[in-house]
């Protein structure tokens, strides 16, 4: 028995090892590339400790414009289908009962419909609105921002639909009907016992409308008009290669998460706490004790946290410099280099030397039909990945492309020009 | 203190599709009394109560408070407010909010509210209290809120829908007291609902027995005790032992009946059925457990019952005997504890002696727990 424990016990760490690799794994990758130096995203491997890519997202003009596209469009969506979320739930609890499941699959239906399709139809239907009311091409309605706004809404607002209707399953009609009777008019009814009572509702539901807007691309993708949103942004940035800039942004955004994550979970617990005690939320404190002289003091801790990263900064700082490092870098890139291309240039002289011994061989591979046979890898990317490939382009052009060149990336110099011009020699 | 306003009801009906769930209740209650609905949960108490609060409106018929029609006016513009079974009190809202929301509403400022919030907090006996919330009250407290809640709106009529249900025994009984010094002080007429025959007995001037949407008697508690109007008044309120036969003779108000298995038994004819009920019609006598004693002389006659006894319990103020008749007949007598210690009479046959005076004859007809 003992020992089935133990193996499940095993199997459990293993899986939740796995399981959690799966989830968080390519997080923590993303955020590692965002620290390291090469101009590729990559982790493996490890070149440099810099920070010269937040640097660059600071300034990348496209990035930021996404952004601050990204935040308008979510705050319009955010409004727009919070409304309208509210409102769906509340005619929910009041529509006649046997419309109900209709009426339920009807507003539930947008988050079934794909993305891709509410982009077009939006697009396709406020553009013959526009036309219909004679607009120009380049109005409120056809700009970007309203159609994007509009055209995410049709979805989200059906997702704040279903937190509106969590909540207002737990709502006691009788409340309502309780002010009614007291005197009160309905719309003060609704101002001051539903509303109150929802709050928690509206809150949730914003958060989650504005996430869904920020990540949104399917949708936005045929709305965007002349206001690309930051998801939008980052896919055409994909298109022409990347850098790691996008993976300080990502870590950014992960960090932004699990600190907004972590801070309402304390402030939950910490209330719960409080409540299952009877006491003012403030009274209690979690299971972090301060020393007694910082306890009751913010200003000496955040005075201690200043100095203590001061003076880490001024440390670190003096002991180590990313441009040394990378420096390095580069010089053990070089010598390496220098060593293959000194193989390679010693094994064709061999093999010339042996030429000359064998005499001239008419049926020399370079002039055999069947070529493909003897590099079977080459396939139709030819031998662009071919390792060697970045030690023959290097002597030809007679420059070092990994010194140069540090956007090259993983693909190394395979988009170079002169690469396929070399193909073509050696296919020659 | 009649001067309050009073409550009629005339000819109404309130139906939901097909279901009737009131059916042509007239009911008059006097300003200033204590009235309440007595019924088992479904018989269309708590309709009428929405009725008269406004909540819906009667497919046919009148509901007049203080002799003013209210139909078509909306439960916020009627002269009553009402009691939640579950109180309803405001969770997100202080007790003093709570307290004076009808003066919110009507734009009354704040500190005039928290004055009005203090007097009626001082009235239900919870000074002090106004800034806790409703959850950090207990179910008596609470209770008391909801009613200087609703006495705040100053109504014409306080509609209360079984308002006691949630709370344990020694509290319901200690509200009922206060209910009633409350309604007393206050002079204004209360409508209470409840399922309960003791809450209602004890504080109602009135009391309306209710049988699936029908009102079966409307009398004082004594009355609706003593001279049921039909069998189902008579099960439902308080306990009765029934026996069922054939009127066999008529006279002076007091009927012969024939049973079964009983043999002949004598009792008064009810009120309500003295001028219809004939010789040969069927009948059911009611004799309550408390209205039988053990006879002195073990011989039979026609107010005297023969019975086997088969469990003995012991409640406090009262033994509990559990007695089996002729054939099987299920008998239950109450014997009030005097102080003595009682032999047990367990597997003894015995006469019962009862008062025919006490015992009722009504035509047969539906028992409450059938």
């Amino acid at each position: 028995m003992k020992s089935d424990n133990t193996l499940m016990k095993v199997f459990l760490g293993l899986y939740l090892v796995v399981f959690f690799g799966y989830l968080l794994g390519p997080l923590i990758i993303m955020s590692i590339t965002g620290f390291n130096s090469p101009g590729f995203p990559r982790a493996a491997p490890w070149e440099c400790l810099t920070f010269e890519w937040f640097d660059v997202l600071a300034n990348d003009k496209r990035i930021i414009n996404g952004l601050q596209n990204s935040f308008m469009v979510g705050a319009g969506t955010v409004i727009l289908s919070v409304i309208m979320g509210m409102a769906g739930a509340l005619v929910l609890t009041q529509v006649w009962p046997k419309l109900r499941a209709t009426y339920y699959t009807i507003v539930i239906a947008p988050i079934l419909i794909p993305g891709v399709v509410l982009g077009i139809s939006t697009l396709v239907f406020w553009d013959r609105i526009n036309v219909m009311l004679g607009f120009s091409g380049e109005s409120f309605l056809h700009n970007g921002i309203l159609l994007t706004i509009l055209g995410q809404s049709t979805f989200i607002a059906s997702y704040c639909m279903l937190v509106f209707v969590a909540r207002l399953q737990r709502f006691d009609v009788g409340l309502t009907e309780a002010a009614l009777d007291l005197g009160a008019t309905n719309v003060q009814a609704f101002r001051k016992i539903l509303l109150p009572f929802l709050k928690p509702a509206i809150g949730s539901s914003a958060v989650l409308a504005f996430l869904a807007s920020f990540e949104n691309y399917n949708t936005t993708t045929f709305t965007f008009g002349k206001y690309p949103t930051l998801t939008i942004e980052l896919a055409q940035k994909v298109r022409y290669g990347i850098n790691p800039s996008i993976s300080v942004l990502a870590f950014i955004i992960v960090v932004l998460t699990i600190v907004g994550a972590l801070s309402h979970e304390i402030y939950q617990r910490r209330k719960q706490l409080a409540l299952a005690n009877g006491a003012p939320v403030g009274a209690v404190t979690g299971g972090f004790q301060l020393p007694k002289f910082l306890r009751g003091n913010p200003a000496s801790v955040v005075l201690l946290l200043v100095a203590l990263g001061g003076f880490s900064t001024i440390w670190f700082a003096n002991v180590y410099s990313p441009e040394t490092c990378k420096a390095e870098v580069r010089e053990i890139k070089r010598t390496l280099q220098q060593q293959r291309i000194e193989e390679i240039r010693r094994q064709k002289i061999e093999r010339e030397q042996q030429k000359l011994l064998q005499g001239p061989d008419i049926f020399g591979p370079k002039n055999r039909p069947g070529d493909a046979p003897q590099s079977p890898g080459k396939g139709a990317f030819g031998s662009v990945f071919d390792p060697q490939n970045l030690d023959k382009a290097g002597p030809e052009s007679n420059n070092e492309p990994a010194a140069k060149n540090p956007g090259a990336g993983a693909f190394g110099s395979v988009f170079d020009t002169q690469n396929l011009k070399k193909q073509s020699e050696s296919g020659n | 203190m009649s001067q309050g306003v009073g409550v009629n009801l005339q000819d109404v009906w309130i139906r939901f599709g097909d279901f009737v769930a009131v059916r042509e209740a007239n009911v008059d209650i006097e300003g200033g009394s204590f009235f309440s609905f007595l019924g088992p949960s479904g018989c269309g108490k708590t309709t009428i109560l929405r009725a008269v609060s406004g909540f819906l409106e009667p497919s046919d018929g009148k509901i007049l408070i203080g002799g003013n029609d209210m139909a078509g006016i909306g439960p916020n513009k009627r002269p009553t407010a009402l009691i939640f079974q579950n109180l309803a009190l405001f969770p997100l809202m202080k007790v003093w909010e709570n307290i004076t929301f009808s003066l919110e509403v009507q734009g009354v400022g704040a500190a005039d509210r928290r004055k009005r919030a203090d007097e009626l907090l001082d009235m239900i006996a919870l000074a002090g209290q106004g800034d806790k919330l409703p959850s950090e009250l207990s179910g008596g407290q609470k209770q008391r809120v909801a009613i200087a809640r609703a006495l705040c709106a100053s109504p014409d009529v306080l509609l209360l829908d079984e308002p006691l249900s949630a709370l344990d025994l020694k509290l319901r009984q200690h509200m009922r007291t206060e209910l009633r010094q409350i309604q007393q002080r206050v002079g204004i007429t209360f409508i209470y609902i409840t399922h309960d025959q003791g809450e209602a007995l004890t504080m109602s001037d009135n009391v309306a027995v209710m049988r699936h949407g029908i009102i079966d008697q409307i009398a004082d508690g004594q009355s609706i005790y003593d001279d049921p109007a039909t069998p189902f008044v008579a099960s439902f309120v308080g306990e009765n032992n029934v026996f069922r036969g054939k009127v066999k003779s008529i006279e002076n108000g007091m009927a012969i009946i024939s049973t079964n298995r009983t043999g002949d038994l004598h009792a008064r004819v009810g009120t309500s059925a003295r001028e219809t009920m004939k010789v040969g019609d069927k009948a059911m006598i009611f004799i309550r457990p408390e209205a039988l004693s053990i006879a002195e002389t073990n011989s039979a006659s026609n107010h005297r019952i023969k019975a086997l006894v088969t469990n003995e319990e012991f409640e406090g103020q009262a033994y509990n005997v559990f007695l089996e008749g002729g054939e099987g007949k299920e008998i239950k007598m109450s014997l009030v504890n005097q102080g003595k210690i009682r032999q047990s009479s367990m597997g003894k046959d015995m006469f019962l002696e009862y008062d025919p005076e006490q015992s009722i004859v009504l035509p047969e007809g539906e028992l409450a727990n059938e």
